[in-house]
């Protein structure tokens, strides 16, 4: 029995219940982590992960249910199951349950990968990370920490309406962290980022991020956090980094533009969005050097798959165009109810879970700029690098982030370095005062995007580089 | 013998085939999550899984290697040995690893609620049903969910535990004119989730909050409602109270000193929930981190344990790189007053949390926080929002609604010596939604909150 057989068996199973529409994922995951301190290995975790996830529509009413059995019984035995739930659901069930049109999809799709990380020994994997941190120990480093994470996920997508994809993405990545201990705080630095890079790639990108070269200049600049000054306090000019600006195009346009967000399907828990549909298409969200594009096509990014995981295939689209709110994440069903004629953004993170609307890679077009022309063309600024601490509120308008770094700019040249930065905004009053941006994009890659009930850990991709804000508060502090 | 005791034992011996005389950890879990999810007073979401998965651990010649599986037919358990055993004999050297747990019994825990182990989609939206009907036409969000986990543990040196539990939450909101107003609650027993009181509290509070004013930043006395209790007590938890923070000099934990209020008793109670034993296979134990404001003892895993010194406390938790730390963190309440476990109209909901803002003169009514992250863990500084009602309070009585605000505050400072001014003498176990935590939290009155903005920046 294929998995393509064990899919169509429960989709069958649920129509024969009463479901007027089914889907069938099976999944198999293999995961690998190993992290790291001081030089020692601290854990290695290798799972294995399969099974088969059902959805069903009975009505208006969703049901979902989810089995590591995919055996031809136990496939069955799950699509009764989504069918009981969603019958379930019509006892508090709404007026739709309409999906927006998709012409079934057949393929297969495989993300690239030059070397497979499964496939790199062990010990090379622990060498890496073990001398990386006894390096940064050795530097001054008080809690010297390494990890990486990789995912290999096969995927086989049956619905009733005749989708049949496969997919095997591989995924991965690595970071180090060096953290100092003065007296009454900590200081942190870390690279490639605050949680490391992580693409849809092969162990080439470990590779080319070089962990060992750059452990000695983490170490070293956490131990001059700790006597740095500390961030001024007030409105300045900020550049922020091109890490730091990953993470803000991910909080506070990517979750702002998930449409079950605005249509308040997450109202209890992530929250909804400060967007109004009545205004997509005229919303000025920020100033005309922000273009945003929804693509999961980028060859690399963490992003990127060739179908989304309800059979949608992969297309690029506008979010926001010179400053202008124009497109949202969505799935077929929140796009039927929004009125609107396209998916392409929901998945999973694996076969026990609902597919929902999830980031795919969401980031910036570059800009007319490089770094170096911004700290030129600023008299007196901060410039924040790495992510420290990030929280934003549940319409996705005020947010406030702390960086691992900062850097005081005073007549066009980086000045002292400053601790503790932080800054805080409200999301439009922010974007509008862009008015510079870098052309030097990174996809960088956030494989811990938490949303959903049961909770979802999502791997999302934002191309992103360093661009320039005026009027920020900076240096907030308790 | 239950069935996961069974197949623990099966792979125990499959593991010790395959990696002669190396230690070897087995659990064996079977999880059966649901979810009934309603948003737009709709169900749109309705979950389960149904879910056995075992570990292997194991250690031999200095290397450790932990592998985890679904695939637990007899072809799938015996290639996890394999694969295990293979793993181990090329994994990186592990000077950590303290041993495996040593036979020991458990100890006492809560019994397993039949209704609960056995609840029902039809059951879970009959809950979702009263709340919406609860909330009078008003808009409501949320889930009821309930959570079933039978598990076994063996190891080499015969350790053997069994455990049981289930868990039954429910957390909503109800909307009016962008107000929203929440109740939340947790419980082993199905029976003491009533879908249309937590509806009507919800409503009531977002009634209530409608009209909200701003309030310019500053620092203000506060009470906490349970929800907004239940998130200090979850990153003093995390951050604070854990051995391997404190062990890393990155927690303000120091044991022996008289950190906070004398008010202030912090109880870390697993075996409440019915959990028996963690995941290195020590039994779970009731340990007092927090005694009237000293701090006296910090939770261990094996790991953590022999780093410091010490010995495991049972605290280990499914991520260990993360230390060990309680995850059933409660507060001690205050003497109870006759009423005070009865719902009131108004914002406050609870009598013991009116009683609180009755010592007010100036302040502010938080009903919940909203994502909290640390800026740094050795102060336990935070940032994050508040949510889910806000109101001003004057002269004992709740006055106003406000808009809600951004805070940046170091949690111990808040809850250090004189910081504490009452404590609510009625507790509310508030899910988690992110992991089988629960956090056992009444409400608290602090001398100073520091909000640093505003809803307007």
């Amino acid at each position: 029995m294929t998995e393509y057989d064990a899919a169509a068996a429960a989709v069958q199973s649920a129509l024969d219940a009463g479901a007027r529409y089914a889907d069938a994922r099976v999944m198999v995951r293999r995961y690998e982590s190993m992290s790291a301190r001081d030089g020692d290995i601290e854990n290695l975790v290798q799972d294995e992960d399969s099974g088969i996830g059902v959805r069903a529509l009975v009505g208006s009413g969703w049901g979902f249910f989810a089995t590591p059995d995919s055996s031809d019984s136990g496939a069955r035995r799950a699509g009764q199951q989504a069918a009981a739930i969603a019958a379930a659901s019509a006892r508090v069930a709404g007026p739709t349950g309409e999906m927006v049109a998709l012409e079934p999809a057949v393929g297969s799709w495989s993300s690239e990968c030059e070397i497979d990380p499964l496939g790199v020994a062990l010990s090379d994997k622990g060498d890496l990370l073990t001398s990386a941190t006894a390096t940064m120990r050795e530097l001054g480093a008080d809690i010297a920490e390494g990890l990486y994470q990789v995912w290999d996920t096969r995927k086989w997508l049956v619905s009733s309406e005749g989708h049949r994809v496969d997919q095997h993405i591989r995924e991965c990545g690595a970071g180090i962290s060096s953290t100092a201990i003065g007296d009454g705080e900590t200081q942190r630095r870390s690279y490639p980022a605050s949680r490391g890079q992580y693409a849809s790639r092969g162990w080439e990108l470990v590779d080319e991020l070089d962990l060992l070269a750059n452990a000695p200049r983490v170490a070293e600049e956490a131990r001059a956090l700790l006597s740095a000054p500390p961030c001024p306090a007030g409105e300045t000019t900020l550049i922020v980094g091109g890490e730091q600006m990953a993470l803000q195009i991910h909080e506070s346009v990517g979750h702002a533009i998930e449409l079950d967000r605005i249509l308040g399907w997450e109202a209890a828990f992530a929250g909804t969005s400060w967007l109004d549909l009545a205004q997509l298409g005229s919303l000025q969200f920020g100033s005309e050097l922000m273009n945003i594009t929804i693509d999961p096509t980028i060859p690399g990014a963490l992003g990127s798959f060739g179908f989304d995981d309800e059979g949608t295939p992969a297309a690029a689209r506008d979010a926001v165009r010179e400053g202008r709110w124009v497109g949202v994440l969505a799935g077929r069903d929140s796009a039927a109810v929004a009125g609107l004629d396209y998916g392409g953004s929901v998945r999973c993170d694996g076969w026990a879970r609902l597919p929902m609307v999830r980031m795919t890679n969401v980031g910036f077009e570059p800009g007319p700029h490089t770094l170096e022309e911004m700290i030129a063309a600023t008299d007196d600024g901060i410039y924040m690098e790495s992510n420290r601490s990030w929280s934003i509120d549940d319409r996705r308008l005020n947010f406030q982030f702390g960086c691992e770094v900062g850097y005081e700019i005073k007549g066009g040249q980086l000045g002292r370095l400053v601790r503790n930065p932080t800054y805080t905004g409200i999301g439009p009053q922010f974007w509008r005062s862009m008015d510079m941006l870098s052309s030097e994009i990174v996809p960088w890659g956030t494989p811990n995007c938490g949303k959903g009930q049961p909770g979802q850990v999502g791997h999302t991709g934002h191309p992103a580089s360093p661009a320039r804000f005026q009027n920020v508060r900076v240096g907030v502090r308790a | 013998m239950s069935e996961e005791t069974t197949f623990a034992e099966r792979l125990l011996e499959l593991a010790a085939e395959e990696a002669s005389g190396a230690d070897v950890e087995i659990t064996v879990e079977r999880t059966r999550l649901s979810l009934t999810r309603f948003a737009n007073s709709r169900i749109h979401q309705n979950v389960a899984d149904d879910v056995l998965r075992a570990r292997v651990r194991l250690h031999r010649e200095g290397r450790t290697a932990t592998l985890t599986s679904t695939r637990l037919d007899d072809e799938g358990a015996h290639d996890l040995a394999v694969r295990a055993a293979e793993s181990v004999a090329v994994a990186p050297l592990d000077p950590g690893w303290p041993g495996v747990a040593p036979p020991s019994e458990a100890g006492d825990v809560a019994a397993v609620d039949h209704t609960s182990w056995d609840a029902t989609p039809d059951d879970r939206a009959e809950r979702v049903g009263a709340f919406i009907d609860a909330a009078a036409g008003l808009e409501v969000a949320g889930y009821c969910r309930t959570i079933a986990i039978a598990g076994a543990f063996v190891n080499s040196a015969g350790q053997r535990l069994t455990t049981q539990s289930a868990e039954v939450a429910m957390d909503g909101v109800a909307r009016l004119d962008g107000v929203d107003g929440v109740a939340r609650l947790a419980s082993g027993r199905l029976g003491d989730i009533d879908g249309g009181v937590l509806g009507a509290r919800a409503a009531a509070k977002a009634r209530h909050g409608v009209d909200a004013v701003e309030l310019p930043p500053g620092r203000y006395e506060v009470v906490f409602e349970p929800a907004a209790t239940a998130d200090v007590l979850l990153n003093m938890s995390v951050y604070g109270y854990n051995g391997k923070s404190v062990h890393d000099g990155t927690s303000f934990v120091r044991v022996g000193e008289a950190q906070l209020d004398p008010s202030v008793t912090l109880v870390d109670d697993a075996p409440a929930s019915g959990s028996a034993y963690d995941p290195d296979g020590t039994p779970r134990s009731r340990l007092t981190v927090v005694d009237a404001g000293v701090s006296t003892a910090v939770p261990h895993d094996r790991r953590t344990a022999m780093a410091a010194g010490a010995t495991s406390t049972g605290h280990g938790t499914p991520m260990p790189t993360w230390g060990a730390f309680g995850m059933q963190l409660g507060l001690s309440p205050s003497d109870r007053v006759a009423g005070d476990d009865g719902e009131v109209d108004g914002p406050a909901a609870q009598a013991s949390t009116l009683a609180l803002v009755a010592g007010v003169t100036r302040g502010v009514l938080v009903t919940d926080l909203f994502y909290t992250r640390v800026l740094d863990p050795r102060q336990l500084a935070v940032t994050g929002l508040t949510r889910n009602g806000v109101w001003l309070i004057e002269n004992g009585e709740i006055t106003s609604p406000l808009r809600n605000f951004r805070f940046t505050q170091a949690y111990p400072e808040a809850l250090a010596p004189g910081r504490v001014l009452g404590i609510g003498s009625v507790v509310e176990p508030q899910p988690d939604s992110w992991a089988s935590a629960r956090w056992w939290a009444p409400a608290v009155h602090l001398a100073s909150w520091n909000f640093t903005g505003g809803a307007s920046g």
